[in-house]
């Protein structure tokens, strides 16, 4: 059995149902049913959708039975990281803790992506609240990469990465707070959008560190994963936090033209790199210098600052966000306890896992009495540096070109014993998160052992334009 | 050693984490090795930096605000349809107040 999606994009999709190739519910049942066939495999769906998909997929044959404009995401497969919440649809956070929740409201995302005609298929694995880089944390089992069974699929949003490698969802979105989107996508060989900070609602993303979380769309292609930002991006009266600038139009900027555009290349970012990263990402800067790009290099000296910084942020507004799970409204209870205090602390003892508790427990000491100074304060003003640092950066350059991640998709088990070597793996996505700015991972090739590794570009705050402008024409110049 | 084991019990306190005795020594070593990896940031002079709180943009500073107006909300059912146990359209906790 091979994936129904496999030649297909979103724009094809479209093509198809308006010339009536197929129907949105043919091509609903035919994904549905091999995500039920390859799902065993790569644990990548925690719940699967069908009356929901099928539901859609009908509205959507129906608006071109009666001709209507399906929306530009008509008939299309996607799956939804499940720390996005779905009405009537159990969303788990990849925790215990809300195995059984079912949340009474839409994400906006989900709203906005449901209205374009999108049909959500499932809800995918994920990292326990979003927390790890290697999916190894969901109290569901882990995630495997399906490039390579025996390896992760990075995370958190690992689940969401898997699917469209599989071809079971054609698009999917997660959540990214310090790389979990552009990492997953680089470990499964797609690409991985971060969009500008407040770019996407978060309404309906469940809280993890509120100054750094994103929602961003993965796809095979750049083109799709832009589309899939067109729909959801924007302006939304449900978080106060959202940007109100006009969300362009991504896509008719994909016309594969980048000369003249210059690249940054930071040295900071080549130190300690698996040399076979490193020749790969090299190699596609290579590529386009020969599209045209103009590559220099440029200095981001706070970079070996960041996963310390990031650590302190993230770990003290986790632990604020996480206070809410205390066995009242949302979650399962301790069986246990007799008086409301031990109620809270047995079921969040039994309820999270162990990286939730690290970070709980590292977010609450920074944040306690005589610590807020030397931690909290301190991380925030090195915030500062970083993000200045690609201010400078950006006066002389329209992007910077990085690698993701230090190393291709490792073996499950390999590095859970050892947190924090899992934390400075993160060091080359958590710079880009910390500044706010846009970011992405394309594909750059394989290595030898036939894994593979992205090539991460970054531009300034709301310029995805440019961003998607030279993974596309990459994209189609390495094909 | 960054953090004691007391240390650890008392942060445990604070974040309501009942933490098992086995926990509680991973977590000590754990942090520790965390918060010397942290200690990094000393390195840095940040002396006349103002801390960054938000990724912020240009808006008015009403800019969020709304009309306040009536409009529907969850129902009762739907607001206390998770909770582990409810009672008359309540969360039901364990007693607090002895009689």
């Amino acid at each position: 059995m091979s994936s129904p999606l496999h030649e297909l994009s979103i724009d094809s999709i479209r093509a198809g149902l308006l010339a009536k190739k197929f129907s949105a519910e043919e091509l609903t049942q035919q994904s549905l049913a091999y995500a039920e066939a390859e799902n065993p495999q790569t644990n990548a769906y925690l719940t699967l959708s069908p009356e929901r998909a099928l539901a859609a997929a009908r509205a959507v044959d129906a608006k071109i039975a009666g001709g209507e404009d399906p929306g530009p995401l008509a008939g299309v497969p996607i799956a939804v990281k499940d720390v996005i919440v779905t009405r009537g649809l159990r969303t788990t956070c990849g925790s215990r803790l809300l195995a059984n929740y079912v949340p009474p409201y839409d994400a906006t995302a989900v709203i906005r992506l449901e209205q374009a005609g999108g049909v959500i298929i499932g809800k995918t694995n994920c990292d326990e609240f979003a927390m790890g880089s290697s999916n190894e944390n969901s109290a569901f089992g882990p995630v495997r990469n399906p490039v390579a069974l025996d390896r992760v699929p990075g995370g958190s949003s690992g689940g969401s990465a898997a699917v469209v490698a599989q071809g079971t969802a054609l698009v999917s979105l997660g959540s990214d707070t310090g790389g979990s989107i552009r990492q997953p996508a680089s470990f499964c060989g797609i690409s991985g959008v971060t969009p500008t900070y407040g770019r996407v609602s978060r309404y309906g993303l469940t809280a993890f560190a509120s100054s750094l979380d994103h929602i961003g769309p993965f796809g095979k292609t750049t083109r799709d994963a832009a589309r899939l930002l067109e729909v959801i991006a924007g302006h939304d009266t449900m978080d106060a936090t959202s940007a109100s600038a006009p969300v362009p139009n991504y896509t008719a900027a994909l016309d594969g033209k980048v000369k003249g555009i210059k690249l940054g290349l930071p040295r900071e970012y080549f130190e300690g790199l698996a040399s076979e990263t490193a020749d790969l990402v090299m190699a596609a800067v290579e590529e386009l210098k020969k599209l045209g790009c103009e590559v220099r290099d440029v200095q981001l000296p706070h970079t070996s600052y960041a996963v310390a910084a990031y650590y302190i942020i993230a770990t003290a507004e986790a632990s604020a966000n996480l206070a809410r799970y205390d066995g009242v409204r949302y979650t399962t209870r301790s069986a246990s306890a007799n008086t409301l205090s031990d109620m809270y602390r047995q079921t969040r003892d039994e309820g999270f896992g162990d990286e939730c508790k690290r970070r709980i427990m590292l977010g609450t000491y920074v944040l306690s009495a005589g610590y807020y100074d030397a931690y909290y304060l301190k991380a925030q003003k090195t915030r500062r540096l970083i993000t200045q640092d690609f201010e400078k950066a950006f006066e002389q350059v329209d992007a910077i070109v990085a690698p993701v991640s230090p190393f291709p998709a490792f073996k499950l088990g390999e590095k859970v014993k050892d947190p924090i070597s899992m934390y400075l793996s993160d060091i080359y996505t958590i710079t880009g998160s910390l500044a706010g700015i846009p970011c992405m991972s394309v594909p750059c090739g394989l290595t030898a052992g036939g894994l593979p590794v992205g090539l991460q570009i970054l531009t300034r705050h709301f310029n995805e334009t440019t961003m998607f402008r030279i993974a596309d024409a990459y994209e189609k110049a390495s094909n | 050693m960054k953090i004691t084991e007391q240390e650890v019990r008392r942060v445990a306190d604070l974040a309501n984490l009942a933490l098992r005795d086995d926990e509680v020594a991973r977590m000590a070593h754990d942090l520790d090795g965390i918060l010397t990896h942290i200690d990094k940031l000393n390195e840095l002079d940040t002396t006349n930096v103002e801390p960054m709180a938000q990724v912020l943009f240009d808006a008015e500073e009403t800019a969020t605000l709304r009309e306040d107006q009536e409009r529907p909300t969850l129902t009762n059912a739907e607001a206390v349809g998770n909770a582990a146990v409810t009672g008359g359209g309540y969360y039901k906790v364990p007693r607090v107040i002895e009689r």
